[in-house]
C-alpha cells in the first residue's frame, strides 16, 4: 500500500539526545549507534516524540482521506440513564459538562432518555438545563438490556446526527455506548476526565488517563461524528436546577423488531450491605489488611455511616473474605473518585492507588509511616487505627450532632 | 462446546514506576504479562469446557512477542492459540481492534461463545468486547460474575451492577465479558507447560483474515490522540499528630470539617 502511515527517523538531523526514548509512552524508541530507532511493533504513531525533538529528525506521514462535511450534525446530546425510573446522578453530572460544550459549539444540549413511564422525568432533565429531550417509552425499555437500547439509540442518532455525545462511564454506560460507536461508525474515548471543545474545527477534546493515571493523553475524533465519550462518576459537577428553563420534548415510538431485545432480564438483585453506592459516594472510608479480621469492618462501617459515606476495601481484604468483591477498590475491582477517600490499614500497593487516586482529598491511617499510602494521602496519621477510627467517629459524632 | 477466549499481553502495572527526574514511565525492565481480567476469562472457559467438553481457542492481537502470553494461555489449559499480528494494525484504538479480532473469530468458524475480561489493565475502556459482539452481531452480556447454567443453546448468567447484580438469559452464541468475581484462576500444569512449550501457535495477517484495510490500524480508527503528557504526581501532604489518639482525630476532623458538612 503506498498511501500508508508512516514514521521514520531523519538520520542526518537525529542527535541520539535520547529526548524522544524519555517522551514515547509506549516504549518504541531506543537509541543505537547514537541514532533513535523506532520498533514499529511497539510505535502506536501517537506522535508525542514529534514535539520533544528539538531537532526536527522525526517525520511522521499520516495518509488522510478528504475532510468530510460534518454540517449537518448539530447538538450535544447526553444519555441520561434512569434505573426504576429515577434519573441516575451522573446523567446531571454529564448534563452540566453538556451545557459547557454546547455553549462553546452554539448549540443546543439535548437529553435522551429511554424507559417506561418516565414522562414526568422529563421536568427534571429540562430543570438540569436540558434544551431538548429525545424520549422512548416502552415496557421493553423499562429495564436496560443491550439490544434495544443499543437499536433505539442507534435509531435516534441516524435520524437527528448529534455532533457530541457524552455517556456515564457505568456499567450500563459502557456496556450501551462501545455497541452504538461501532454500529454508527463513531469515535468513542473512555472515561474522559477533561472535555473541551476546539473551536475553530469543532473537535472535541477528549483527556483521559492511560497507565493507572500515570500518564494523561488528549485525544480526538477528526474525521468520524458523532464524537462520543464517557465520563466517570464525580469527575464533573452536577449542572444547577433552574426551575424555569424551557425544554421541548420529542416523543419517539419504535417497532417491535427495534425494540427487541434477544437477551432476557429475569431478575435484579440488590446486595448493597449500605444505603450507599461505592461509585456514587461522595465520601468511601476503606479497609485493608491492617483491620487484621472481618469482624473489625465494623469500625470502618461506623465511620461510614457516621459521615454519611460507602464502604471500601482493599484486594487483600476481599481475598481473605472479609467484605464482598462489589466493595473492592482497586485495579482489578472499582475506581473511584470521591470527594474524601479515608484509607484505614491500608499500605498502598500500585493496584489501589491506581483505583483511588483521583479522590480529591485522601485521609491515610497507618501504622507503617513508610507505607507508601502517605505518599498520594493529604492528610497522614501514623498510628494505630484501633485507637484512630473509633476517636474519629466519635468527634464526628459530636460534630454533627 | 467451543469457546473462543480473547486476551491481551499488557505491562505489568506492578513494576510501572515513574522516574522521579523526568516524570515518565520507567519501562525499561518492565515485563509483560496477561491482562488480570482475560485469567479469569481463560480460566472460565477452561472449566466450561471440562464441564460440557470441547475446546477452548486463545486468541489475542498484538506483537510478535504477544505469543509468550498465548504459550501461558496454553499452559493454563487452553486447546489452540492464534496470534493475530501485523504492522498494518498499529495505531489500532477500540474501533480496529473489535474489528479485526471479529474478522479473526469470523474464520475461526463454528463457536458456542466467546469471552473476554472486563476490560484491559493498560487502557481500561471496557470497550472491546462488546465492540466485539456487535460486529459480529451476536448478543452480549458484560460484567459477568457467575454462569449459572449453560448449554448450548443458551446460557443464565449473573451480571454485576452498581447495586448487585441481574439474572439474565441469553442464547448461544454470545459473548460474555467477566470480572475477578467469576472465579480463581489456577496455576500452570506440569503437563500445561510442557505442552505450552512444543504446541504450535497459529499466526495470522490481515489479508489471512481478510481485514478491509481502510478498517484497521490508524485508517479504521475514528480516534486520534493528539496530546500525551505526565500528570503533576500527587504529592503527599501534612502528617497530623496529636498527644493521644482523641487529639489526633480532633485534628484531623477540624482539617477536613469543610468536606464532611
Amino acid at each position: 500500500m503506498a498511501d500508508t502511515n508512516k514514521i521514520r527517523i531523519i538520520l542526518d538531523k537525529c542527535t541520539g539526545c535520547m529526548l524522544c526514548v524519555k517522551t514515547c509512552p509506549f516504549g518504541a524508541i531506543e537509541v543505537a549507534g547514537k541514532k533513535a530507532k523506532i520498533d514499529l511493533a511497539k510505535c502506536n504513531l501517537c506522535g508525542a516524540c514529534l514535539d520533544s525533538c528539538k531537532f526536527k529528525a522525526i517525520e511522521i506521514i499520516l495518509h488522510t482521506s478528504a475532510k468530510k462535511d460534518f454540517g449537518e450534525y448539530r447538538d450535544v446530546w447526553v444519555f441520561c440513564e434512569q434505573k426504576k425510573g429515577v434519573i441516575q446522578t451522573i446523567s446531571y453530572e454529564l448534563l452540566g459538562e453538556g451545557k459547557k460544550l454546547a455553549r462553546k459549539l452554539g448549540c443546543k444540549l439535548c437529553a435522551v432518555a429511554l424507559g417506561d413511564g418516565i414522562e414526568d422525568r422529563a421536568k427534571d432533565l429540562a430543570e438540569r438545563g436540558a434544551d431538548k429531550i429525545y424520549m422512548a417509552e416502552s415496557p421493553h425499555l423499562k429495564f436496560y438490556q443491550d439490544d434495544s437500547y443499543t437499536n433505539v439509540l442507534v435509531e435516534l442518532v441516524r435520524e437527528y446526527k448529534p455532533e457530541v455525545m457524552l455517556c456515564g462511564a457505568t456499567t450500563i454506560g459502557r456496556s450501551l455506548i462501545s455497541r452504538v460507536a461501532v454500529k454508527v461508525d463513531a469515535g468513542l474515548t473512555a472515561d474522559c476526565t477533561g472535555l473541551d471543545i476546539d473551536k475553530d474545527n469543532r473537535l472535541l477534546l477528549q483527556t483521559r488517563p492511560a497507565f493507572g493515571g500515570n500518564i494523561m493523553a488528549t485525544i480526538i475524533t477528526p474525521n468520524h461524528r458523532p464524537q462520543m465519550a464517557t465520563v466517570r462518576h464525580k469527575v464533573m459537577k452536577e449542572a444547577e436546577i433552574n426551575k424555569g428553563h424551557r425544554c421541548e420534548v420529542v416523543k419517539k415510538h419504535f417497532p417491535d423488531n427495534i425494540l427487541k431485545s434477544r437477551t432476557t432480564l429475569l431478575d435484579m438483585v440488590e446486595e448493597i450491605e449500605e444505603t450507599v453506592n461505592l461509585a456514587e459516594a461522595d465520601i468511601i472510608v476503606s479497609g485493608g489488611r491492617g483491620l487484621r479480621g472481618p469482624e473489625n469492618f465494623n469500625l470502618i462501617r461506623e465511620l461510614a455511616l457516621t459521615l454519611g459515606g460507602a464502604v471500601g476495601a482493599s484486594r487483600s481484604a476481599v481475598d481473605a473474605g472479609w467484605m464482598p468483591y462489589s466493595h473492592q477498590v482497586g485495579q482489578t475491582g472499582k475506581t473511584v473518585c470521591p470527594k474524601l477517600y479515608i484509607a484505614c490499614g491500608i499500605s498502598g500497593q500500585i493496584q489501589h492507588l491506581i483505583g483511588m487516586q483521583s479522590s480529591k482529598v485522601i485521609v491515610a491511617i497507618n501504622k507503617d509511616p513508610d507505607a507508601p499510602i502517605f505518599k498520594v494521602a493529604t492528610y497522614g496519621v501514623v498510628g494505630d487505627l484501633f485507637e484512630i477510627v473509633p476517636a474519629l467517629t466519635k468527634t464526628f459524632k459530636q460534630v454533627s450532632g | 462446546m467451543h469457546i473462543i477466549v480473547c486476551i491481551k499481553q499488557v505491562p505489568n502495572t506492578t513494576n510501572v514506576r515513574i522516574d522521579p527526574a523526568t516524570n515518565t514511565l520507567i519501562r525499561a525492565g518492565v515485563e509483560s504479562v496477561i491482562n488480570p481480567f482475560d485469567m479469569y476469562a481463560m480460566e472460565e472457559g477452561v472449566r466450561l469446557k471440562e464441564r460440557l467438553t470441547g475446546k477452548v481457542t486463545v486468541i489475542t492481537m498484538g506483537p510478535p512477542q504477544a505469543e509468550s502470553a498465548l504459550r501461558e494461555a496454553i499452559s493454563m489449559g487452553c486447546d489452540d492459540a492464534i496470534l493475530v499480528s501485523d504492522r498494518k494494525f498499529a495505531g489500532s484504538d477500540t474501533w480496529a481492534t473489535s474489528y479485526t479480532l471479529a474478522q479473526a473469530i469470523r474464520k475461526i468458524g463454528a463457536f458456542d461463545c466467546v469471552i473476554c475480561g472486563k476490560q484491559a489493565s493498560d487502557g481500561d475502556t471496557a470497550q472491546v468486547g462488546p465492540g466485539i459482539s456487535t460486529h459480529l452481531d451476536i448478543p452480549q452480556v458484560t460484567y459477568v460474575k457467575k454462569i449459572e447454567e449453560i448449554s448450548k443453546e443458551k446460557a443464565r448468567v449473573e451480571r454485576m451492577t452498581e447495586e448487585g447484580f441481574d439474572i439474565i438469559e441469553t442464547p448461544l452464541p454470545c459473548l460474555f465479558t467477566v470480572v475477578k468475581e467469576i472465579n480463581t484462576p489456577r496455576l500452570a500444569s506440569l503437563k500445561g507447560k510442557m505442552r505450552a512449550k512444543s504446541c504450535e501457535v497459529v499466526k495470522w495477517t490481515a489479508d489471512d483474515i481478510g481485514c478491509d484495510p481502510k478498517n484497521i490500524g490508524l485508517d479504521g480508527s475514528p480516534t486520534r490522540v493528539v496530546k500525551i503528557f505526565t500528570p503533576p504526581p500527587r504529592k503527599g501532604g501534612e502528617i497530623i499528630k496529636g498527644n493521644d489518639a482523641g487529639e489526633t482525630a480532633e485534628k484531623l476532623a477540624e482539617a477536613l470539617k469543610s468536606f464532611v458538612i
